[in-house]
């Protein structure tokens, strides 16, 4: 039961990397690819109707892990408290920095939102990463279960290492030019002309370094923290997924030089949700690995809540799904096709 | 510094300010289904206007309440890691299915109320604002639920190493405090948001702009305003202020300012609780009335302070006793106002007497007010435990957090929170000042005319 509410909470956050991730992407290539008042308005209608929709995905995954693991949950959000903070801090700017542009017609205020938003959109990409690589690189858990984590020491990874170490900041990187790619595939896909070129552009110039960083951090990851490969050893099936990976990278290459955007995109679907099933599979039965004695790991048996509400929670669970996906078949359907300023319907 | 302190105020600023919005939300979103019903019922296209005008405030108010909502979720973890972990089992139930639920809906659903106006059919229309309304109240469900077993646990059993396990899934759910609190709660919602609807109408005749918006506002406002303000005394708070008595006798003794044991206690109309003397400077008493209240004898003997270690009265204490007090002051004021506002609409010359228009435009804040006294009312009277009688705050704080790392992140949110409040105001100005004309229908829909 600990092991299914596992990959629950795995593919909540994984929808959330898929979801959020292109609007995040959007935020950080809108100040570069949307040169005009009209192309920036069109970059953002195009994640508009949609952006915090994506968002609840980090909420009910949040939610979900707090009520299927209580120890983790508790243990991670105090332990990471710093940078957690500056997420919110950076979610509440975010949003603000996309509802409100539209709001007041002065180009001070336009200018100062769209900064806000790419700002923060860059800022969240990178800590996402990093939050990812403290993960999988583990956290100095004591004896009680709790740490605290400061922002940075030495960056290196030792027996104490802060949010912020070589490892992590690779992460952050790797982050930021993926979901960057991501949104840049999903602004080419909703847009036309001018706008849908840049885009194009953007993901053309940063798919190197996206390979390269990809190739880089499954590397570093090895290094850091060579458990990860017991999964795939005993199971040489797993190993496919660095495979798809590098598949899925070429498709992206391939598929955006032909301009078929919509297959691109997937392609990048399919990239992400690889390199986050790839990063689950290395840490299960571990949710929060210790980085001193694996004796301390939290793990699916020692963190997970009662049998019976794990599966109570198994029927409202599904249900709730169920209904989710169908408000976002619906949703996206009903805002398909390319973004059209002067049809109505579209911006705020 | 006390990290205790600290993390209660941290706690207590971000919650205090984020309910500001959800309580106009959830209020205006049944306001808005009347409207719309009303608009599809009688093809009035005032109506439709009216709806897409607060459709437009709601918007703002729902983005602020999302993104100051976010961090109530991680403070749990954060500043609170101790009772998340013991507790999460039980209360991450709850809060998981609000998540997965009710923000999908509203989220979902709002995009298309706001956007979708002019793909959907009327009928539909209205199904979104229907929508929104049912998501944010089953929302508003699930946190009370949680709050209420803070409050009140049910259902749960406590393991050997100190956790909370669910035993009962719907006991959980049908926890009675949760069903008094949550009518309590939701009835303040429409109390703030008809007060805020009425106060705009106000507003538009006094200026004389409007006019025909006004009376459809004012008309809601007073009319919702007037059935929501009654059933907030009688019988959700009535109901409430019993369970409190019966549960939590010394969170009563507190909010009375009832320091000593009394056959026959009364109610302190006034009065400022001494806590060195353990007497009520300045009283102004009806006497025999608690006992009434609570016990239905005006002879009955009611609990004081005294009865209570010291270590378990509620702190701080005065500050309770003076939120009670607010929230009761504003409530009878709030039944009086409505009620002569409802006589007046009945008799027809509501829209033409000024002395009663302009208290309706000024009050608009003082719901938010009783609001906010009735939560301080809720958590304090809670104290000194996190988990009534079972858990003690004191040990549900994050302990590797130091005071100064809460410190740090409280003085953050104060200054966000601050810019969030400045644009807020300018925004809402603004959207009032522009007025609910036909025009607006291209304001919501694409820039370019403006």
């Amino acid at each position: 039961m600990g092991t299914i509410w596992f990959w629950l909470v795995a593919a909540m956050l994984v929808m959330y990397v898929v979801l959020d991730g292109f609007d995040i992407g959007v935020g950080v290539l809108h100040l570069f690819v949307a040169k005009t008042n009209d192309e920036r308005r069109m970059a953002l209608a195009s994640i508009g109707p949609v952006w915090d929709g994506n968002e609840v995905w980090l909420i009910a995954g949040g939610g979900t892990l707090y009520f299927a693991f209580p120890l983790v949950y508790a243990s991670s959000f105090s332990g990471f408290y710093l940078p957690l903070m500056i997420v919110l801090w950076l979610l509440i700017l975010r949003g603000v920095g996309i509802e409100l542009r539209g709001h007041i017609n002065l180009r001070v205020w336009e200018v100062f939102f769209d900064g806000l938003f790419a700002f923060s959109s860059v800022l969240l990409a990178v800590f996402y990463g990093a939050a990812l690589g403290n993960v999988i690189r583990g956290v100095p858990l004591g004896e009680d279960s709790y740490f605290f984590l400061p922002l940075w020491t030495n960056w290196r990874v030792g027996p104490s290492p802060g949010i912020l170490d070589w490892y992590t900041v690779i992460g952050g990187v790797l982050a930021l030019v993926a979901l960057t790619v991501h949104g840049g595939l999903y602004l080419a896909v909703k847009t036309e002309g001018a706008l849908q070129k840049r885009a194009r552009k953007a993901v053309a110039l940063l798919w190197g370094p996206l390979f390269v960083l990809t190739l880089i951090s499954l590397i570093a990851t090895m290094t850091v923290r060579p458990q990860s490969l017991r999964n795939y050893n005993a199971h040489t099936v797993a190993y496919l997924i660095p495979v798809g990976v590098m598949l899925s990278l070429a498709g992206i290459l391939v598929l955006s030089r032909r301009h078929d955007d919509k297959a691109a995109f997937r392609a990048s679907v399919v990239y992400l949700v690889l390199m986050m099933v790839g990063a689950a599979v290395g840490l299960y039965p571990v949710l929060l690995p210790s980085i001193t004695d694996s004796a301390l790991d939290l793990t699916v048996e020692r963190s997970r809540t009662g049998l019976y509400a794990l599966h109570v929670g198994m029927i409202w669970w599904g249900f709730g799904m169920l209904l989710a996906i169908g408000y976002f078949v619906v949703m996206y359907r009903m805002f398909r096709g390319k973004v059209d300023l002067h049809s109505g319907g579209y911006g705020h | 510094m006390d990290p205790l302190v600290m993390h209660r105020i941290h706690f207590g600023f971000t919650v205090t300010f984020h309910y500001l919005f959800p309580q106009l939300t959830m209020g205006l979103a049944l306001l808005i289904v009347v409207l719309k019903t009303v608009a599809v019922r009688t093809g009035n296209e005032h109506y439709h206007d009216a709806a897409r005008f607060w459709g437009k405030i709601f918007g703002i108010n729902f983005l602020i309440g999302v993104v100051t909502g976010i961090p109530m979720e991680f403070q749990f973890g954060t500043n609170w890691s101790h009772f998340s972990r013991l507790t999460g089992g039980v209360i991450g139930q709850p809060l998981a299915m609000e998540g997965v639920f009710s923000f999908f809906l509203e989220s979902t659903f709002l995009g298309l109320f706001l956007f979708g106006e002019k793909r959907l059919s009327k009928w539909a229309h209205w199904g979104a604002a229907f929508m929104v309304f049912l998501g944010s109240w089953i929302s508003g469900y699930f946190i009370i639920v949680t709050n209420a077993w803070m409050q009140h646990p049910v259902a749960y059993k406590i393991l050997p190493n100190g956790t909370f396990e669910l035993t009962s899934f719907t006991g959980l759910l049908m926890n009675p405090w949760a069903l008094i609190q949550y009518a309590h709660t939701m009835c303040g919602a429409v109390v703030t948001a008809s007060f805020v609807m009425a106060s705009v109408g106000a507003f538009y005749l006094l200026e004389n702009r409007f006019v025909e918006y006004a009376r459809i506002f004012l008309k809601t406002g007073v009319i919702a305003g007037s059935i929501s303000t009654m059933l907030m005394i009688f019988p959700t708070g009535d109901l409430h202020g019993r369970y409190v008595a019966k549960r939590q006798a010394a969170t009563m003794a507190a909010m009375e300012g009832l320091f000593h044991t009394e056959k026959g206690a009364g109610v302190a109309i006034i009065g400022q609780p001494n806590e060195q003397t353990q007497t009520l400077d300045n009283p102004l008493v009806v006497n025999n009335l608690l006992s009434f209240l609570i016990y239905g004898t005006t002879s009955a003997q009611v609990q004081g302070l005294d009865h209570f270690p010291r270590e378990n009265w509620p702190q701080p204490m005065p500050l309770l006793y003076y939120s009670y007090h607010i929230m009761a002051g504003l409530g009878t004021y709030f039944v009086a106002l409505m009620g002569v506002a409802a006589f007046l609409l009945w008799r027809g010359n509501l829209y033409t007497t000024p002395w009663i228009l302009w208290p309706l435009m000024l009050s608009f804040p003082l719901p938010y007010v009783a609001t906010t006294a009735g939560w301080m009312t809720a958590e304090i009277g809670r104290q000194p435990w996190v988990v009534y009688g079972l858990m003690r705050t004191e040990v549900g704080f994050s302990k590797y957090v130091s005071a100064g790392n809460a410190l740090f992140t409280f003085l953050g949110f104060m200054g966000m929170y601050t810019l969030l409040g400045i644009l807020f105001l300018i925004l809402i100005y603004r959207e009032i000042y522009r007025g609910p004309h036909r025009e607006s229908v291209h304001h919501t829909t694409t820039l370019l005319e403006e």
